[in-house]
């Protein structure tokens, strides 16, 4: 216990000293200075950062990052494993990564078909290779992509996480899903920010019977098991909707329930704010009630707001891949990590190609990263704490 | 005490009815019904059925009433008689078919809840009392993974796991000899034998938040005076710890065991979904997906309306450990 008393202050020195501004620097730093210094120091939550930037920006240039169409299908391709990536030739000379060519073959026992290494034909992995056309955004034509090699795909074409059961390259519909899993969970949180600002505010700023129905309304909603009410809510969604209806539906009904999360952090906060002197202070000099809110309620709880969104995310990511995991999300022609984990479903084809089950890598790792980026924000939201 | 627990009864009331409304809801909010894709599907066999036909079916169904008088015989029903509604496509009344997959899921989710309850209470109080130690970052990384994967997957990797590795195909509740036989102590037994695998499953996930959560609670409650007060009264560190910090630590785990519930059910759902295990996850999940209405919606609201009497039973918990709650509630 003693050793944990020595170490708080210790810590909390630790901006001082990373400062080249010395010792003052730390009581004249402005509010997101300090918030950024203790978030540095959550290493996990800094890498986790870099991590969710590759994520997005990948969402927003996926066309380009996936080497192939993800739509291209070749049944010549079933169900092929990955392409071994070498940096060393039959005769010992190391260069440049490359793979060999892939011939197919027939297992003569159980007829099942086999991929060998043709250590004759060499395809070098390049950056930047002339691929398959595309359009960027819908908007700009181009064939650019940001790795691959220049073989035409119906000769060989490069698998990093092998192929799904239409021989379709596994990585570029992670890729691709990346853009509907990853998105969903921004703009549902958005939706559940607006309700749960709404009601929370509300809620704790008058406090009394608004505040007891409100938070009877909470409690309601979250006694009942999310995924049965998820799944007849989704299967009221027309099958026969577009994609981009089908996925704000989603969003929608996702965000019905995870408001109220939000709505009890917000209501705490106010209510904790209410008796604040700088708010009774601000009611004495005659400002008026949303000056007092916008003004000088609102700054001091953003960072808390910030971070609670943050962590509800992973959750709506979960739930999506968990709806269209079992067929009552997002269907067959969108993409996402949800539809492509589909195919896992089937024990036979997961014991034959385990790498049906990647998507659910791409899942876990974007959650990990949103957890601890979020937990790293908690952790900053209060600068003044402790 | 009494007048609390009569309060709260009578405010479940409302809960309840709203709960009710909403199931129904639900059940009604799908495009069509049951009755026309069942048509359609007659007529895609080949089989003629004229409108005279269709007229009686749904004046058998109760198809052709207005939705509020539906909703109010779906009521009356369960209310007076206890039944629950005619499962269209099993046809078969659905009280036969949902008690004892309602019973296997709140099996399996209370036997979950005391798993890792078992599990976390000593972790978290180690990580918590020697924190920054290497078990502590142990633990802690585990239950980031653990909150991270979700348990569908969990399930999926460990049936391909015993499949690639020990060959055993891990689906299915009961083995194959028991799963229509009628309920004996045999086929409990066989039940049980299965049952640990989602158990296991779903408490990786509940584990990792409760260590994480009982972590920081406790971390806040061992720099408080009475600590102190206590140790410099010479009590052993051991009872010291055990008797005051983490009770009071523990508290919101009490409090919020109907949400655990909830998350359980839903984890549940999914998890039984991949295993294909006879719980009510998958009869649900078919139910709507072939518009079985009464079937649905009485799977919706019986888990719903289960959760709000576990956190009754909770909340009753709750206020019998600790005073202050009655008082104020």
């Amino acid at each position: 216990m003693a050793t944990e008393e020595m170490q708080r202050p210790l810590e909390a020195e630790q901006p001082l000293r990373t400062t080249e501004r010395g010792a003052e620097g730390v009581y004249v730093a402005p509010q997101w200075k300090l918030m950024y210094w203790r978030f540095r120091k959550h290493k996990m939550a800094v890498a986790s950062v870099f991590v969710l930037a590759v994520c997005y920006l990948t969402v927003l240039f996926c066309e380009f990052v996936a080497p192939y169409d993800p739509e291209v299908f070749s049944t010549r391709y079933t169900l092929a494993p990955p392409t071994r990536i070498h940096i060393r030739d039959t005769d010992g000379n190391f260069r440049l990564p490359f793979v060999y060519g892939m011939k197919r073959d027939r297992d003569p026992v159980t007829l099942r078909p086999t991929f060998v290494e043709d250590t004759s034909v060499i395809h070098p992995i390049k950056l930047f290779v002339q691929g398959s056309p595309y359009k960027l955004w819908g908007i700009i034509p181009s064939n650019l992509h940001l790795f691959g090699i220049e073989t035409a795909p119906e000769e060989q074409m490069l698998f990093l996480v092998g192929a799904d059961r239409l021989g379709r390259d596994l990585f570029s519909r992670i890729v691709y899903g990346a853009r509907i899993s990853l998105t969903i969970g921004l703009v549902g949180v958005l939706l559940s920010l607006i309700f749960g600002i709404i009601l929370g505010g509300v809620s704790g700023y008058y406090g009394g019977m608004v505040d007891n129905v409100v938070q009877r309304i909470i409690e309601f909603v979250r006694s009942i098991p999310a995924i049965p009410l998820w799944m007849g809510l989704s299967a009221a969604l027309p099958p026969n909707w577009p994609v981009v209806w089908v996925y704000f539906g989603i969003t929608v009904i996702l965000s019905l329930i995870s408001w109220t999360g939000l709505a009890r952090v917000v209501r705490g906060r106010f209510l904790a704010l209410r008796e604040e002197d700088f708010v009774l202070a601000a009611r004495l000099v005659g400002s008026s009630e949303m000056r007092i809110i916008l003004r000088h309620m609102v700054p001091s709880f953003l960072s808390y707001i910030i971070a609670t969104l943050t962590l509800a995310i992973p959750g709506m990511i979960l739930a999506e891949t968990g709806l269209s995991f079992i067929g009552l999300g997002l269907r067959a022609p969108a993409i996402s990590w949800g539809v492509l984990l589909q195919e896992a479903q089937n024990l036979r084809s997961v014991a034959l190609a385990p790498w049906v089950l990647s998507p659910g890598l791409a899942v876990v790792i974007s959650i990990l990263a949103f957890n601890f980026v979020g937990d790293g924000l908690r952790d900053a939201a209060d600068p003044y704490s402790r | 005490m009494l007048q609390y627990i009569l309060r709260r009864v009578l405010l479940m009331i409302p809960t309840l009815f709203v709960i009710s409304l909403i199931s129904f809801a639900i059940i009604q909010l799908p495009p069509g019904d049951f009755l026309s894709s069942y048509v359609a599907q007659l007529r895609a066999q080949g089989e003629n059925i004229d409108a005279a036909q269709i007229a009686i079916l749904e004046e058998q169904y109760g198809l052709n009433q207005p939705i509020y008088v539906q909703y109010w015989k779906w009521m009356r029903g369960i209310l007076l008689r206890g039944d629950w509604g005619r499962s269209f496509e099993w046809n078969k009344p659905v009280s036969e078919l949902i008690w004892d997959r309602l019973g296997v899921t709140m099996l399996i989710s209370v036997l979950t809840i005391l798993l890792s309850w078992a599990i976390a209470i000593p972790a978290g109080v180690y990580a918590a009392t020697h924190q920054y130690s290497f078990l502590d970052y142990l633990m802690s990384f585990i239950s980031f993974v653990g909150l991270g994967t979700p348990s569908f997957l969990v399930a999926l990797i460990f049936m391909w796991v015993m499949l690639s590795v020990f060959g055993v195909n891990i689906s299915g509740l009961y083995s194959p000899e028991f799963v229509s036989a009628p309920w004996s102590i045999a086929k409990f037994l066989n039940m049980l034998s299965h049952i640990w695998l989602p158990v296991v499953i779903l408490a990786v996930d509940n584990t990792a938040g409760v260590i994480r959560t009982l972590r920081a609670n406790l971390l806040d409650e061992l720099n408080k005076p009475y600590v102190e007060t206590a140790r410099a009264k010479g009590v052993r560190e051991t009872t010291l710890i055990w008797k005051y910090p983490v009770r009071v630590a523990l508290n919101p785990f009490f409090s919020t065991v109907g949400w655990t519930l909830a998350a359980l059910v839903s984890g549940e759902t999914l998890v039984s979904v991949v295993l294909s295990y006879q719980t009510s996850g998958p009869m649900l999940l078919r139910a709507l997906t072939s518009q079985d209405m009464y079937l649905a919606g009485s799977f919706i609201l019986l888990l719903s309306t289960l959760t709000v009497i576990g956190t009754l039973i909770s909340d009753i918990l709750l206020a019998w450990a600790d005073p202050r709650i009655r008082m104020e509630g």
